[in-house]
């Protein structure tokens, strides 16, 4: 990356506008896919403008809307906290769907089988279940890769499909609601828990507390993150694997740390996403029935909150949002909501495709002023 | 129930269709594999899968030609590899995650092309069974090898062209020259990007057939997520078969095999829990994963994109 002279002529100047347009990025790849999303839109044969300010509608419109985009963007926070760590740490973690997946049931099995236990100690006990439970899905590729060096990518990728036969087997089998069972109607969901195992709800609304769990993961993800050795070493992993090693930092060890509470947060997020909202487990046969796809989309979340924990919590938000107003685009101008998947996956491919654009300005700037570049997780770094 | 799975009929079958079924994966594996020896990961095959699927399917619903609708798929599937390449070797993205966004993207649109035009599942007449004259009439193998659609013969038709092409032209010897060391084959007048935008987009082609191949040859229907995570598979396959076409037709044919004795042990009635036999070719592919890894090198420059006087 060569550096024109040019370029040094004004420092104060240049380094104003890098330092804002280094956040930015994100917001005008979310700006570019909404674009695009008007072009389908106007060629699906409906108004863009009308379809967006349903979406604007359904998910700010009312206190409700507002309540289920802020539960809807909850297992988005876990994941995306968890997918900080990760691709902070140089992991590629694409398994939150089976970690979602994974942490629900264990969650399920500690409400279903300690039911007459009291809340206080029941509810602490279905999501310290389901933390460990993400925990262990996610250091099975961690120690694969720390041992084997096998591509975490592929697999996080098998475990998702892994865990959803695993979901699929219990719900259909030995988890299966004893009332379906009598009734004869056989659907794949477990019991209703018992209330007790339900977290606060602020009525009538769907909000829970597990909203405020999602928020306090967040600033904990941050304070690991840059407010710890162990965080540094993650970091540092993640930026350079070859130095950190010679620093005598244990590379394998700290990828497969990050791994694995990458996979516990998401694992938090599954039980409380059926302690908060569902209040039982249930499954159409595929991981996005129960998920949502919120594996993939706290992904998306992550990136677009520049893998901070912080900048996160509100880009989670808006994709909740996105995913919430959905729906009534779909009911306001018949275009399926599938469309919101397809922009999602366009702001994954705009953000990290703009990544070069700031990978250039972080260089001049560091010609200037010598501050860390911004780390991305690279494949690179996942060498031992 | 047991005996029953060792009567020649049922030996037949599971053979007859772990040839046929192995046909998407071995398009999208061997595709994936062009990609991956020049250095490009591409992680999008299943969003790729999924619009060819649709792109195949809906044509051939609307002109009835499945020729067409091969053409179609084989369109999108180029420009969806050249959006691809362009995205990683232009941008120089980092490929596990814009893959995901290919992925995504192809999920969602797919399925909103196929609800916004079709609505419900239709079926189509996809490419008829093509009985090879005299061979498809000997006993016990006719039927096995020599009974299928052309998709199905194109595929075992591509092992050993795209063999000869990596191994026997300057073209491939190119491929591999620039997913080893792209600063040698740069300095040596080979153009890193030119190479691989041409292997990731006839990566994009290959698995948008194989999306094809399932819509209009194999199952000749389309519903949402019709693939289901088979284009990650691929993408494993091409771990498993060590980046060579050879590698690549045996881990296709073991997946196709595996899948294909599970419907069988679902037919019979066999007392395994049937999510317990899905779940088996994915513990399989991590078990390959490791064994597989331990063997073969990867291409020294895979996913790491290039730029020139970077060294």
């Amino acid at each position: 990356m060569t550096r024109s002279p040019r370029k040094r002529v004004k420092p104060k100047d240049m380094m104003s506008y890098r330092r804002w347009l280094g956040p930015l990025t994100p917001v005008l790849a979310a700006l570019a896919a909404l674009l695009i999303g008007a072009l389908m839109l106007m060629a699906l044969g409906a108004n863009p403008l009308e379809a967006y300010a349903a979406m604007v509608d359904g998910a700010f419109g009312s206190v409700n809307a507002f309540a289920d985009t802020i539960v809807k963007a909850t297992p988005l926070l876990f994941v995306g906290a968890g997918i900080c760590i990760s691709f902070r740490g140089g992991v590629i973690n694409i398994g939150g769907e089976g970690q979602l997946i994974v942490g629900a049931l264990a969650a399920t099995l500690g409400a279903l089988t300690l039911g007459h236990w009291p809340g206080w100690a029941l509810i602490p006990i279905c999501l310290t279940l389901g933390f460990l439970a993400g925990a262990l899905w996610g250091a099975i590729p961690g120690a694969l890769k720390a041992s084997l060096n096998v591509n975490e990518i592929l697999t996080t990728i098998m475990m998702n499909q892994i865990a959803v036969q695993g979901m699929n087997f219990l719900l259909r089998g030995p988890m299966m609601d004893p009332i379906q069972i009598k009734q004869g109607s056989f659907i794949p969901q477990t019991a209703r828990f018992p209330i007790t195992a339900d977290l606060p709800r602020l009525s009538p609304t769907r909000l829970h507390a597990g909203v405020f769990l999602a928020v306090v993961v967040a600033i904990l993800v941050w304070a690991l993150l840059w407010r710890t050795t162990i965080g540094f070493r993650i970091r540092a992993v993640g930026m350079n694997p070859n130095a950190s090693r010679r620093a005598g930092i244990h590379v394998s060890r700290y990828a497969m740390l990050s791994l694995l509470l990458s996979g516990a947060l998401a694992g938090l997020g599954g039980a409380t996403q059926v302690l908060g909202v569902n209040h039982r487990m249930f499954t159409d046969g595929s991981a996005a029935g129960f998920t949502g796809s919120a594996g993939f989309n706290g992904i998306v979340a992550a990136l677009f909150g520049q893998l901070h924990p912080l900048g996160t919590i509100p880009a989670s938000v808006l994709f909740g949002a996105m995913l919430v107003g959905a729906n009534k685009m779909q009911r306001a101008v018949q275009v399926p909501s599938a469309l919101i998947t397809a922009l999602n996956g366009l702001v994954v491919v705009f953000v990290v495709g703009s990544e070069i654009w700031r990978r250039r300005l972080a260089s001049q700037q560091e010609a200037i002023e010598p501050t860390a570049a911004t780390p991305v997780a690279t494949q690179e770094s996942s060498v031992p | 129930m047991i005996s029953d799975f060792f009567a020649p009929a049922v030996l037949i079958g599971i053979i007859t269709s772990g040839i046929r079924l192995a046909t998407p994966y071995l398009y999208a594996t061997v595709g994936e594999t062009f990609g991956q020896l020049s250095g490009v990961l591409n992680l999008g095959v299943e969003g790729m899968m999924l619009m060819g699927a649709f792109a195949g399917f809906y044509m051939t619903f609307k002109t009835g030609d499945p020729w067409l609708g091969l053409l179609a798929a084989i369109l999108v599937g180029a420009l969806m590899g050249l959006a691809m390449a362009f995205i990683s070797v232009t941008l120089q993205a980092e490929q596990g995650i814009s893959g995901i966004g290919v992925y995504l993207f192809g999920l969602g649109m797919s399925e909103l092309l196929f609800q916004k035009t079709l609505g419900t599942v239709e079926t189509v007449s996809g490419f008829p069974a093509l009985r090879i004259p005299f061979l498809a009439d000997l006993p016990v193998i006719g039927n096995i090898f020599f009974n299928h659609n052309v998709l199905v013969y194109g595929a075992y038709l591509l092992v050993p062209l795209s063999w000869f092409i990596l191994h026997r032209t300057t073209w491939g010897l190119q491929v591999k020259a620039v997913g080893q060391n792209p600063a040698a084959a740069d300095s040596l007048g080979v153009s890193v990007a030119r190479v691989r935008y041409l292997t990731v987009t006839v990566g994009g082609v290959l698995s948008s057939v194989a999306g094809a191949s399932l819509s209009i040859a194999l199952l000749n229907v389309f519903q949402q997520n019709l693939t289901s995570g088979m284009g990650f598979i691929a993408v494993a396959l091409v771990y498993f078969g060590g980046w060579s076409p050879l590698g690549a037709l045996a881990g296709s044919l073991l997946f196709s095999t595996v899948n294909a004795l599970q419907n069988w042990v679902q037919v019979l009635g066999i007392p395994v829990p049937s999510d317990f036999a899905v779940m088996m070719p994915y513990v399989l592919t991590i078990l390959i994963l490791v064994i597989a890894l331990r063997k073969v090198r990867q291409p020294a420059a895979l996913t790491k994109p290039f730029e020139r006087g970077e060294g």
